[in-house]
């Protein structure tokens, strides 16, 4: 690709980009979240025409107008939301929009086979006739690769495609594409992960803000120099952390149990832990494991059949989760845009969700005081840093990191004890992942209790004092922080496998252990 | 009266019965679920079967023959499925409202017309289409009076079903079009034309609901009143729901809804003192009782009724 030039109205995506790849190469397309990687990609697929420049395949200058066109010369796209229909099997999206081989007869039969030739060529095992909706995601992500392989593309293009995987799942497709390298597929790997991009990538390219910085070869560069590049100023990778200075008990969670609707383990059986002031206690755990019902149930929003939950000391169990938040409970969901804001509202009215009800935003608790609500408003988002012109605009229109910023400022700025994180820096670049966890230190400094729930386990050990791990709905274990932290003990905890013999899990028993296994 | 209900006479007619009242919504059910296969609801298929009836009865007063009536009001289907493209594809308009417009222009259209073209007298006699008997197959007993001795709208209606149903689930075009019912920019992205796609399916819709009302005033009854209709094609959205999306399922589901409508004119005249509103309530009682029993069995494509828009 030369000097491809694509603007959006006024903005500029991409100013004079030069990209290439070749055969048997993992070039990956490095920036944080609007540098302009995916639009360049968009271009190279078919689905954004460019303003400016020229795109060459094997030195021939081609016109792709259309995926239909990127695909009839070889080129795939596996974008970061997948795009495959739940309903159909993997076999008919597969073969999806592909001519068959006697028209217009669908010969599902004949794609089955061939689909599981394929997936055996690669090592990996794939049932033709599931239904792409019992598939787990990292299994879709094949579907999504078995797609692109069933075209003969010799250039498949990836687009963050680890932000939905687990770390089992991504060591496996850090293997499928190796091998497909080995093939002589040129790879283009798109993503802002740093670790990942230097371990897979022959090549790096960082972009920003619609540019390119610069161009190095993996074996050369670090993740710093990366970052510097990513983000244009200096930018510390490592947490600097404070000992920590311990208080009461702010949370306390008892025996918390919770039932499956479909009967048989409990989605939470047994819970119990504490989190003191000025603590961080890190929660991790292979996505699945009761991780999201058990901040929805400290949160008062997910049902549980026994136990208790007490913050500050005072039993909130049976508490709404509006008197949870006055007991001083703060909550940052996973589901940043269905449970963590309403979208459709103004930054404004998102800032204030939690506390409008109390003056200086309403009056009598009845009618509300725009005027203040739109100060307080102005104010987070200068405090904030939030990018968001002013308190009126729709949180829709921000990007990602910002939105998650909302979130945080009026969280934090209520001065909880008690702050529940889930998966908070997913989806998130360098600069706003930083800045949460910043936040979040803060928030420790000033004495509070966070439970930070993640699957990324290098942020947890990152910023955790203590460190728990869930599995199928019970806590293995919980460890001690700090530098020492035994890894293999907390991978081998997150299948199931605790120090103690008696509570042993044996692999074949649990399929979450092997999420490679459908 | 027991007896006359039980005794092969009655049986044999009130079948024969209901094969006639179920093509029209057959037709009606076949033109939603095409509709809604592809991702866009077809709310105007009344209207479109009054406009079907309505013209297929001019046409053939007017040429004195059944067949051109036919032929002109599937012209009229393509084009009134051209217009409810045209605003949900194209414009993105809600899909519900725009159909309600087809409906209400049809009503009204067809209404004033068919004063001005037909005079105050409301009954006309038209040209009607015979009934075709299938050589050998209307010689079996019983049977072959019930199905092969029927117009031959019914005959085709069969026919469409079978090779929607086929088209569907055996061929590469019922993929990409189930496909772009369930997940449009999925199948976008596999290379297939959303808007092509979902115009022809519309399109299609359009002529089939018209074939619908076609049958009512030059199949069935030999005249065309205002709102002939009544409400038919809006049973087509029900009879979708109940067929589960597939076009042997319509069928079915119209099968049952004729019965009854056949029944209740049935027992209208047995005089056992139920108002005869209540007996005309039947059918959609039934419709009623039938889509609570398939809540949660029943599921329909999953884009239907959101207007797909490209990315820039």
């Amino acid at each position: 690709m030369k000097n491809i030039c694509k603007r959006f109205g006024d903005v500029v995506a991409n100013d004079h980009i030069s990209f290439d790849v070749e055969r048997s190469e993992v070039h990956s397309l490095l920036g944080e979240n609007g540098a302009g990687k995916t639009t360049l990609m968009n271009i190279l697929y078919g689905l954004y025409a460019f303003d400016e420049g020229e795109i060459l395949l094997d030195g021939q200058p081609v016109r792709i107008s259309s995926p239909h066109k990127a695909i009839e010369h070889h080129i795939g796209m596996i974008h970061q939301h997948f795009m495959l229909i739940p309903r159909l099997s993997v076999a008919e999206n597969i073969i999806l929009g592909f001519p068959s081989s006697k028209p217009p007869f669908l010969q599902i039969k004949q794609a089955e086979e061939n689909v599981e030739k394929i997936a055996q060529k690669y090592e990996f095992h794939i049932d033709a006739k599931a239904l792409v909706s019992q598939l787990s995601v990292g299994l879709q992500q094949r579907v999504e690769i078995l797609k692109a392989l069933y075209r003969k593309t010799d250039l498949l293009i990836l687009d963050e495609p680890t932000s939905v995987l687990t770390p089992l799942e991504v060591t496996a497709l850090f293997k499928i594409i190796r091998r497909l390298t080995q093939d002589g597929l040129a790879v283009i790997f798109i993503s802002h992960k740093l670790n990942e991009v230097m371990a897979i990538s022959d090549r790096i390219t960082v972009l920003r803000k619609g540019s390119v910085v610069g161009t190095a070869k993996s074996t050369e560069t670090d993740p710093n120099q990366l970052a510097n590049m990513m983000v244009g100023k200096e930018i510390k990778l490592s947490l600097e952390k404070s000992p920590a200075r311990m208080g009461n008990k702010l949370l306390e969670v008892r025996n918390l149990r919770a039932e499956s609707r479909q009967g048989g383990k409990p989605i939470l059986n047994h819970i119990s832990f504490e989190v003191r002031g000025g603590e961080i206690l890190g929660m991790a755990g292979v996505d699945g494991n009761g991780q999201g019902e058990l901040a929805g149930a400290i949160a008062g929003m997910f049902p549980i059949s026994e136990g208790q939950i007490l913050i500050n000391a005072v039993d909130v169990t049976h508490l709404s989760p509006q008197k949870r938040i006055e007991n001083k409970l703060a909550y940052i969901p996973a589901d940043r845009q269905r449970v963590g804001t309403i979208m459709d509202f103004s930054v404004a009215d998102n800032l204030v969700l939690k506390n409008f009800r109390n003056s200086p935003f309403s009056k009598w608790r009845l009618f509300l005081l725009e005027k203040n609500i739109g100060s307080n408003g102005g104010q987070m988002i200068r405090k904030f840093d939030i990018k968001a012109s002013n308190g009126k605009v729709k949180l829709s229109s921000l990007s990602g990191g910002n939105q998650q910023k909302v979130i945080l400022s009026r969280e934090i700025s209520a001065k909880p004890d008690v702050l529940i994180a889930v998966q908070p820096t997913r989806g998130l670049d360098v600069g706003s992942t930083n800045y949460v966890h910043q936040c979040i230190l803060e928030h420790r400094g000033r004495g509070g209790a966070t439970l930070y729930i993640s699957t990324e386990l290098d942020e947890i050990i990152a910023i955790s004092d203590r460190i728990a791990v869930i599995y199928e709905g019970e806590i293995i274990g919980i460890l001690p922080g700090g530098e020492n932290i035994d890894l293999e003990q907390i991978s081998l905890m997150m299948a199931g496998i605790s120090a103690d013999m008696d509570t042993h899990k044996s692999f074949e028993s649990s399929p979450k252990a092997d999420p490679l296994k459908s | 009266m027991w007896e006359t209900i039980f005794s092969a006479a009655f049986l044999i007619d009130f079948a024969v019965s209901t094969i006639r009242m179920t093509t029209p919504l057959a037709f009606a059910g076949l033109a939603c679920t095409m509709s809604e296969r592809s991702g866009i609801f077809n709310i105007g298929a009344e209207g479109m079967m009054l406009a079907g009836a309505f013209t297929a009865a001019v046409g053939a007063l007017y040429t004195q023959s059944a067949w051109i009536g036919v032929g002109i009001a599937c012209v009229v289907g393509i084009l009134l499925g051209l217009l409810l493209a045209v605003l949900t594809i194209n414009l993105g308009a809600n899909q519900i409202v725009s159909g309600i417009t087809i409906n209400i222009l049809s009503l009204g259209l067809t209404s004033f017309l068919a004063r001005v073209i037909m005079g105050s007298a409301i009954t006309q006699k038209l040209p009607v289409l015979e009934t075709w008997s299938i050589p050998f197959l209307a010689e079996i007993p019983i049977f072959g009076k019930i199905l092969f001795q029927q117009s031959p709208l019914s005959y085709i209606s069969y026919i469409i079903a079978i090779f929607l149903g086929f088209i569907f689930f055996k061929t590469t075009w019922g993929l990409s079009i189930r496909a772009a019912g369930e997940h449009p920019r999925a199948a976008e992205s596999s290379g297939i034309n959303i808007f092509r796609l979902r115009y022809i399916c519309v399109i299609i819709s359009g002529v089939l609901a018209s074939l619908g009302g076609a049958f009512l005033s030059v199949g069935l009854v030999r005249y065309f009143t205002e709102n002939m209709s009544a409400g038919r094609g809006f049973i087509g959205l029900t009879i979708v729901i109940l067929g589960n999306w597939h076009p042997l399922g319509a069928l079915g589901a119209a099968i049952l809804f004729g019965a009854v409508d056949a029944l209740q004119l049935r027992i209208q005249t047995f005089n056992i003192g139920i108002p005869y509103q209540f007996l005309v309530m039947l059918p959609y009682v039934c419709g009623l009782v039938a889509i609570t029993g398939v809540v949660g069995r029943s599921q329909a494509p999953a884009s239907v009724g959101t207007p797909y828009r490209k990315e820039e």
